[in-house]
């Protein structure tokens, strides 16, 4: 075949491929890409009024509002501490019992399905039971709470007290809900590890600990970089989690979340406000961009180092 | 240090309730001398990996003994052995760059043998260059070909310098150009730096140009050892003579009576001091003579020429193969009809085998 030929040939596939690609790329067209301008452009607009579809004018003012607004300065710290907590430890903790799960050979099945219960799981089911559990009623103290009293400490009530009850309770929560996901991938990821290169490392003398750290970790890293980053934003996108928990009145409870804010100021009490309501879907966007960058860079740079 | 197997036996339990046991390897007893190269000889799946895995301690025998020198290591840690296993497929760590890899066992050194950072990069660097890799050293394995991964392999395993090196089917993923060259190399590697080997195959060519000695096994049970050519010439059985060899021994259904051998109505060499009766009887193809009066009457096939010999195909109602292969030297080729072949054959390549054993019958 002659050169042009090859080129023409380059040039039809590349056009195939763009035709297969296309019904999908219209539907993330017309539903992502344009509402995010959309959002984008009405976060700009100051006093928007949906029902009259008017605004005063073009500027900042929807963002310096939200930055001062005390609701959304809480809602970023209560996303931020769920996601500093909840990533790295449900990721750990994940790691750890599907490691476990992988060194047993009887019921191996069983406790699989077992650990992927909770996913199955209606998530508000989930959070009622966390309620009854933690909950300190006038009549009863909860679960948890005769378990604290047992070692000797005072009951603490996790749904209406201190606010670092109330985040640990959630904290545990959102772990619990994400666990399955992770243990399913990992598990998989760690069955997928050929074992002769344990074989290997046992001739050569590694310890336990060194095979996991030269050999185990390494090639199941790219499935911990996708837990992470997907882990992370989920976690700032968390907002069910906190309704399931405390109830529709998050700011009320101080245990709002970013894309909670964000629904309250479009249908919340004191909703109606589209405009800063964009604003903060904006900042949410430019964060969980940013972080998912960086994410993405210290992969490359990992797996290159390797 | 020689290896020393007494009684050795693996047992594999079912993998189901139904299936039956597997005895992958079966009573083994044999010793390797110090320092010899070892071809342990078999076909797919009569346990030359179990044995090799056994000999490393990656598995537990079911019961038996291994001896390094004097001392028992049936017990011992397989990094606690002195072994360097070449696996198969390789095994290199494909996160890791060649010297990493070979390094990799250094790094795993405690307490007094413990090497700086240096001197683990200077035996690494020692190992690669006897297998010729050294300008290679900061590749991964994914960016190298067959035979270059399989070297790297080959120093990794050498650069504790082990007591003892196992390679299982070391050449069973070169193409047969690369496979030749590789064998080549891993003789002399093995002489230069004198470790007792073993060297796992399936390939009957490949153990007799390489091996000092070769273990022929089946079914996990221990059939022959001897010097290449002894156990070609000298097979103890039916399945070592057919085994070794290409093209293979030609096996006829044949009768022994009144001291003569009879291959159908044709009687093919006198002065056999056996029984009467039947026997099997092999003739290896350079055990034909072309002769237009010979005693073994066959119907001609076709002739190959390969190169300096001619292979001669043809058929007899007596054959358990396909065809009878016999390989003659280009001069004497004279063939005298279209149709038919007549052959004598030459007493030491012809030998007998029980018809029930299999055993090798000795008839002089
Ligand atoms: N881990 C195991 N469990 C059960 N059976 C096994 C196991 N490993 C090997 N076997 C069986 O033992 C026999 C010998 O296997 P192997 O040593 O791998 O043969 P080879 O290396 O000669 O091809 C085979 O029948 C195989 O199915
Ligand atoms: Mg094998």
């Amino acid at each position: 075949m002659t050169k042009s030929g090859v080129r023409k040939e380059g040039i039809k596939g590349t056009l195939t491929g763009w035709l297969y690609l296309a019904p999908a790329l219209a539907f993330l067209i017309f539903f992502m890409v344009y509402p995010l301008i959309d959002v984008f452009i009405y976060s700009f607009e100051e006093g928007y009024n949906s029902a009259s579809q008017t605004y005063f004018g073009i500027g900042g003012y929807n963002y310096s509002y939200v930055l001062r607004d005390p609701y959304f300065l809480q809602a970023v710290k209560n996303t931020f501490i769920l996601v500093i907590f909840t990533v790295p430890i449900s990721t750990i903790l994940a790691l750890l019992i599907s490691l476990a799960l992988n060194s047993i050979d009887k019921l191996k099945k069983l406790f699989q399905t077992i650990y992927f219960l909770p996913y199955v799981t209606n998530t508000l089911a989930v959070g009622l039971v966390f309620m009854i559990l933690f909950r300190k009623t006038p009549y009863t103290d909860g679960l948890i709470n005769l378990l604290i009293k047992a070692f000797g400490m005072s009951a603490v009530d996790f749904i209406e007290g201190p606010y670092w009850a109330k985040m640990l309770v959630l904290c545990i929560y959102v772990i619990w809900i994400v666990m399955p996901f992770k243990i399913l991938i990992l598990t998989s990821a760690l069955a997928s590890v050929n074992p002769v290169y344990y074989k290997a490392a046992r001739i050569d003398g590694a310890s336990k600990t060194r095979i996991f750290f030269k050999i185990t970790l390494p090639m199941i890293s790219p499935m911990i970089f996708y837990l992470v980053i997907t882990g992370f934003i989920g976690a700032f996108k968390a907002y069910s989690d906190a309704v399931a928990i405390f109830g529709v009145d998050l700011n009320a409870a101080g245990m709002n979340t970013m894309v909670g804010y964000v629904y309250d100021m479009l249908y919340g009490d004191g909703g109606g406000y589209p405009s800063y309501a964009s604003a903060a879907a904006i900042i949410l966007f430019a964060i969980v961009l940013t972080i998912t960058v960086i994410n993405l860079i210290v992969s490359k740079k990992t797996s290159q180092k390797g | 240090m020689d290896v020393r197997l007494e009684h050795l036996t693996k047992v594999f339990p079912s993998r189901d309730k139904k299936g039956s046991e597997v005895v992958a390897v079966n009573d083994f007893n044999f010793t390797i001398p110090e320092g010899k190269l070892i071809g342990l000889l078999g076909p797919s799946g009569c346990g030359k990996s179990t044995m090799l895995y056994m000999i490393c301690g990656l598995e537990n025998p079911t019961s038996g003994k291994i001896y390094f020198g004097d001392e028992d290591v049936t017990d011992i840690p397989s990094e606690k052995r002195g072994v360097g296993l070449v696996f198969q497929n390789y095994a290199l760590y494909p996160h890791l760059t060649v010297r990493q890899n070979i390094t990799f066992p250094l790094e795993n050194l405690k307490g007094e043998e413990k090497l700086t950072k240096e001197q683990r990069n200077q035996k690494a660097l020692e190992a690669a260059k006897l297998v010729q890799i050294d300008g290679l050293m900061d590749r991964k394995p994914g960016e190298m070909s067959g035979g270059q991964q399989q070297r790297v392999a080959i120093a990794r395993a050498l650069v504790k310098m082990p007591k003892v090196l196992l390679m299982d089917e070391p050449l069973s993923n070169l193409d047969a150009r690369l496979r030749l060259q590789t064998r080549e190399e891993i003789r002399r590697i093995q002489k230069a730096t004198g470790i007792t080997t073993i060297f796992v195959t399936h390939d009957q060519e490949e153990a007799m140009s390489i091996s000092d000695m070769i273990v022929v096994m089946k079914d996990g049970i221990f059939q022959q050892m001897d010097q290449p050519q002894k156990v070609y010439d000298d097979p103890v059985n039916l399945f070592v003579a057919k085994f070794l060899g290409t093209p293979a021994i030609n096996v006829f259904e044949a009768d022994v009576k009144d001291k003569k051998l009879y291959i159908g109505e044709d009687m093919v060499m006198d002065k056999v001091n056996v029984k009467d009766g039947p026997v099997w009887c092999g003739i290896r193809p350079e055990g034909f003579i072309l002769d237009g009066n010979g005693a073994l009457k066959c119907s001609l096939t076709g002739v190959d020429v390969m190169g300096r010999d001619t292979s001669i195909v043809s058929t007899n109602p007596k054959m358990t193969g396909l065809s009878v292969r016999s390989i003659i030297s280009a001069e004497d080729l004279k063939l005298t009809s279209k149709d038919s072949v007549r052959f004598n054959i030459k007493r030491s390549k012809t030998l007998l085998f029980d018809k029930e054993s299999e055993g090798r019958i000795y008839y002089d």
